[in-house]
């Protein structure tokens, strides 16, 4: 049965322009993929508003006190999206602007896939997929056990959500009334095999997550004020714990490559793809 | 055995706010005092391997120290990848204790028989490996685990298991102890681990008789493994037989050979490493008919060591 929390459904009917933060970001994405010549293109461009409202309007955080205690906690559970989060971090000052340029270079501490303990910031070593949740239901007992307010935020990719174990942790994440877990899923409907739809229908996925005692609530992923409405309002129930679904654009930003499962991960990438990506966050 | 680690569980609980228990379908009563008296660090889950370890990790991220158990084949197969990454590559103090470890469930066949877990374990960055031969020793290692800094896998035994460790021959993860000193430097020399240890001692009473004067070193740690006393009885030795309740590839003795090898190399002694050969066990009964099928009782490692030293 829906909640009253979620009856008030924030989903606009289309997503606005972006925006000269989200155009910078995107641009900063571009950058890292250009240094190393290599990134999950598609996975990341749709990652980005979701990032950039966490970081502007929600997490609490310190830059220069990674470890700070009462932070919040944000897992990247799709590790593969990393970039979306590097560029925020650098944003953010948790390292220099500078380092985009190392990604996926031999000492650079930005790799293909986050690293705790190597990159500033970065909370959980992800890449594998279908662990984010279970680590951010440890974390998330954590902290209530130390009775600290500490919001613990995971974002999990829609192919990610077939694996097995994110519904293991779904389930106990509800049963333990975990109100200060919340779960984004970044459902750009493309996985890298193809459509979501084709490869590993999740539909219903809200009604998914609703039967495993989440409340549930769908925003446009893209659009930043819904973003921010939905995140400002948790947690939706008390001792229930989240799910956000954020409806996305596969490649978001870059026309050529939205909803292209060719462009979730590109190995080669050269001047002339740069300068087309750099091209396309102009139209 | 296992009931000894879980009371100590509860008793690291009383000294140590950091420690946590979780298991994952355990039996009903289990640690009942332990969950009374702190229910926040007490977790009974579901039949969910791969999440109990993703969420000790999230416990032991925070600072806690968790203790998850459950069976062996189902804390080290069914989430590896969860140990891999999340314990592993974190390199986070949880604790894993593996019910059954070996041939303990010889009655519900080879679902249930952790058979590899040695050689699996061994292979991570960061896993620490124990195997403790009796519940005085297992008193000892759980002492010890609070303040690793790393993952560890801890083996049990069938439980009920003969005592033959001496806490006067003193304990401290990753260093083995000999349990039993042959007079001659020019012997045969029994590596064993876990209960092996216990077989492995009465197969050296029973050498005696053969005129065959025989050392006994126990390796409760399999991983870091204790090299400096390895080489020290194995430099001299006429011949080394290295005895464990799993598989040979990649298990303990494996370990050892490795380190023979590196070191020793064509020095090396004679080496036989004792163990189950690279198959999935047929047959049930109890786990001493696996051990016999397999050459693991007491006569049986006594007569292998008899075959190489004529």
């Amino acid at each position: 049965m829906a909640t009253s929390a979620e009856a008030v459904q924030i989903i606009k009917p289309a997503t606005p322009p972006l925006d000269e933060r989200s155009k910078y970001l995107r641009k900063l994405v571009v950058r890292t993929l250009e240094g190393g010549e290599r990134g999950h293109v598609g996975s990341s461009m749709s990652l980005i508003e979701i990032m950039r409202v966490l970081y502007d309007d929600v997490l609490r955080y310190r830059p220069k006190e990674p470890q700070w205690r009462d932070r919040d906690r944000m897992i990247l559970s799709k590790g593969h999206g990393c970039i979306a989060l590097y560029v925020m971090l650098a944003d953010k000052g948790f390292f220099p602007l500078d380092a985009l340029d190392t990604f996926c270079r031999r000492d650079s501490i930005l790799g293909g896939h986050p690293e705790a303990g190597k990159v500033p910031g970065v909370e959980a070593s992800t890449g594998a997929l279908g662990h984010g949740l279970s680590i951010s239901v440890g974390v998330a007992l954590a902290v209530r056990m130390q009775k600290r307010d500490s919001r613990v935020i995971v974002v999990l990719g829609d192919g990610e959500i077939d694996e097995g174990s994110v519904w293991e942790a779904a389930m106990c994440a509800a049963k333990h009334h975990l109100s200060n877990l919340t779960a984004v899923i970044d459902y750009n409907k493309v996985q890298s095999a193809g459509p979501t739809r084709e490869i590993q229908d999740l539909e219903p996925l809200a009604d998914k997550w609703r039967a495993f005692n989440f409340t549930t609530v769908e925003v446009d992923g893209h659009d930043v004020e819904a973003l921010r409405a939905v995140f400002h309002s948790l947690p939706l129930v008390q001792d229930r714990p989240t799910a956000i679904i954020c409806h996305t654009v596969k490649g978001k930003g870059i026309r050529f490559a939205e909803n292209d499962a060719n462009w979730h991960h590109k190995s080669k990438i050269n001047k002339d793809v740069v300068a087309k990506l750099y091209g396309a966050l102009e139209e | 055995m296992r009931q000894t680690c879980l009371n100590m569980v509860y008793d690291l609980a009383k000294r140590d706010e950091r420690v946590v228990f979780a298991g994952s379908d355990l039996s009903p009563g289990l640690l009942a005092d332990m969950k009374r008296e702190m229910p926040d660090r007490w977790y009974m889950e579901g039949i969910t391997e791969q999440n109990l370890i993703g969420m000790t990790a999230g416990l032991a991220k925070e600072g806690y120290i968790p203790y998850a158990n459950t069976i062996a084949t189902f804390i080290t197969r069914r989430c590896y990848e969860q140990v891999a990454v999340d314990l592993c590559l974190h390199d986070l103090p949880v604790r894993l204790i593996g019910n059954g470890g070996g041939l303990v469930y010889a009655p519900l066949g080879p679902t249930h028989l952790a058979i590899e877990d040695i050689a699996i374990m061994r292979a991570l960055p960061n896993m620490t490996v124990t195997c403790v031969c009796d519940a005085r020793e297992m008193v000892r290692l759980m002492n010890a685990t609070l303040d690793w800094p790393h993952p560890i896998y801890i083996r049990l035994a069938k439980g009920g298991d003969p005592v033959v460790s001496r806490e006067e021959l003193g304990f401290a993860i990753g260093k083995a102890i000999p349990m039993r000193r042959a007079r001659s430097r020019r012997s045969a020399v029994l590596m064993s681990t876990g209960v092996m240890t216990t077989n492995s001692l009465a197969a050296a009473d029973l050498l005696v008789k053969d005129g065959i004067d025989t050392s006994v070193v126990h390796f409760h740690t399999i991983k870091p493994l204790d090299k400096e006393t390895a080489l020290d009885f194995a430099r001299d030795a006429e011949l080394v037989v290295t005895v464990e309740e799993g598989i040979r590839i990649g298990g303990f003795g494996s370990a050892i050979t490795d380190v023979l090898v590196e070191h020793l190399g064509t020095a090396a002694p004679k080496v036989k490493r004792l163990g189950l050969p690279d198959e999935f066990p047929h047959n049930y009964g109890l786990q001493d008919d696996l051990f016999d099928i397999y050459g693991l009782m007491p006569n049986q490692i006594a007569a292998s060591v008899v075959r190489r030293c004529k």
